[in-house]
């Protein structure tokens, strides 16, 4: 339990503070569809380690950058709409991961896991990995909080300052994807968004600047994690369900408040 | 350091030659020349699709030219961080979570250059260029907070910050009432004493006559290029704007345009 907390609170505050950004520049879906699409990568490491789970993150950590740079020069093709090529692929890609897992036997427990995650089995090895990428991931934003701010804000200023626009964009997508690496099993692939999104979102409705926004964000997402692990204790829910239930409690009561202040 | 061009002594702040834009296989701009000098208050005047903004973005660098060239102190744009590009207020996200000082800011990003954080001087800087146009006691208000005149003197204000020689503006005064339009104009007035070059697409041929020093009339092509009384005669009207021209009741001409209709009704 006390490892599940932990976990679920770096977790939350690593979601949070680049989820700032995956909001701002309406990237939902695509941190959707990057999760999804990383399945395959962890069915293909979890057949060949032969179970073993310690070994998934490197291989979900590999096919998450790959599958974001894949994504963002997919994006960057204007031959068909971003968000249909965007979702053609993510659905197959999830569908190859579902068929790579079925060849197990025991198939169903194993991708129930990799699904929604199961934050109380996290060993104390994925701990360190979790704070390991989950703090590299926190500097890089804050090395290049003034560039990313800018990018995000107004691109062609970023152009003109002649910030690298393109070498940002992919160190963005980048930082998503071992964001999601970090978070799989926590929340699992198929809630990762609302880890990225919702708690950042929460936090856009309450504050008018950026960094505020981040603290605020991942301040939430640890509370959301800390008061899911204990609801999923004493209801004997699902972990991941729990604490994205509760990140999704916090953003309609900051959602009513905003409405009632502004009406 | 990000990169920075050096300027060349003894070149023109713009020298654009023979510039051809295509896109979509469109033309935004066909064979554009002429040359600034240094100060200078230019406005650019022509119908909706004229190339206004593809012209300003070749010349930020931002867009690549088809063929022809864009120079500025003698070298391609692409390396110049003197350059500033205001955008139409339509194209921004005024619930971005930022404050004025914050946006104004975003204009040292490049001087300031990687992993460094503002220093006391770029605040000062920042403080500075607020006062300028006035907004000093708006600083730490969020940007949607602000009235349209407001939000386009914060923009000048980032372009201050950013120590810019050529401010290129597009349709700053577009969907302003007349008061914040005199305030812009007011301003451009006083960054002319500070040498500052400044290109400004404008719709208003009346302000563009008695506010700026040369007009170019642009319609994917350049009409002409010259002192106000030179260029705006109904030859080059008609050229650049053909049937979107209409004679007033009081003997005047005024541009029918609608995306300024549709600008205004917001």
């Amino acid at each position: 339990m006390q490892r599940g907390m932990i976990a679920a609170i770096l977790v939350g505050s690593v979601c949070a503070v680049v989820g700032a950004f995956v909001v701002l520049r309406g990237m939902a879906f695509f941190g959707d569809a990057l999760a999804h699409t990383i399945l395959p990568g962890i069915a293909l490491g979890y057949l060949i380690s032969g179970g073993s789970r310690d070994v998934l993150f490197w291989w979900a950590l590999g096919t998450a950058i790959l599958a974001a740079l894949g994504i963002g020069a997919i994006s960057r093709n204007a031959e068909i709409k971003e968000d249909t090529s965007i979702g053609v692929i993510f659905a197959g890609m999830f569908a190859l991961g579902i068929a790579l897992i079925s060849t197990v036997k025991s198939y169903a427990v194993d991708l129930t896991h990799f699904l929604f995650g199961d934050v109380l089995s996290v060993s104390s090895h994925s701990l360190w990995l979790i704070l390991i990428f989950g703090g590299i991931v926190l500097l890089a934003v804050f090395a290049f909080y003034k560039e990313f701010m800018t990018l995000s804000f107004d691109p062609i200023l970023a152009a003109t300052l002649r910030l690298p626009v393109g070498l940002l964009n992919n160190l963005l997508l980048a930082l998503i994807a071992v964001t999601v690496a970090v978070s799989l099993q926590t929340v699992g692939v198929a809630l990762m968004v609302a880890m990225l999104v919702t708690p950042a979102a929460t936090a856009y409705l309450l504050t008018n600047r950026l960094s505020t926004m981040m603290i605020l964000g991942a301040i939430l997402a640890s509370l959301s994690g800390v008061i899911g692990l204990y609801l999923s204790f004493y209801l004997s829910i699902a972990s991941g369900a729990a604490i994205v239930l509760t990140a999704t409690v916090f953003f309609m009561l900051a959602f009513g408040w905003k409405k009632t202040r502004s009406a | 350091m990000y990169p920075h061009t050096h300027h060349e002594p003894n070149q023109p702040i713009l020298d654009v030659s023979h510039l051809t834009v295509r896109y979509n296989g469109q033309t935004g701009l066909e064979d554009v020349t002429f040359h600034l000098h240094a100060g200078e208050r230019v406005a650019v005047v022509g119908p909706n699709g004229a190339g206004k903004s593809t012209l300003f973005k070749a010349v930020a660098g931002v867009l690549t030219p088809t063929s022809g060239e864009v120079k500025i102190f003698g070298s391609r744009p692409g390396g110049h961080v003197c350059i500033a590009y205001i955008p139409q207020r339509s194209q921004v996200d005024w619930n971005f979570p930022v404050t004025v000082a914050d946006v104004v800011m975003m204009g040292r990003s490049a001087k300031l250059g990687p992993f460094n954080w503002p220093h006391k001087r770029d605040w000062e800087l920042v403080r500075h260029a607020l006062e300028t146009v006035d907004l000093a006691n708006l600083a730490q208000r969020q940007i949607g907070q602000l009235s349209g005149g407001q939000q386009q003197r914060m923009f000048i204000a980032r372009a201050l910050a950013q120590e810019a020689e050529l401010m290129l503006m597009d349709e700053p005064l577009t969907g302003l009432d007349t008061p914040s339009q005199e305030g812009i104009l007011n301003l451009l007035d006083r960054l002319k004493k500070a040498n500052v070059t400044v290109m400004v697409a404008t719709h208003d041929l009346d302000q563009a006559e008695s506010h700026f020093d040369r007009i170019m009339l642009l319609n994917r092509r350049l009409v002409a290029f010259g002192q106000p009384g030179e260029v705006l005669h109904a030859e080059n009207l008609l050229k650049a704007y053909g049937r979107k021209l209409r004679s007033t009741s009081d003997g005047n001409i005024i541009a029918v345009d609608d995306c300024c209709n549709d600008e205004n009704a917001n």
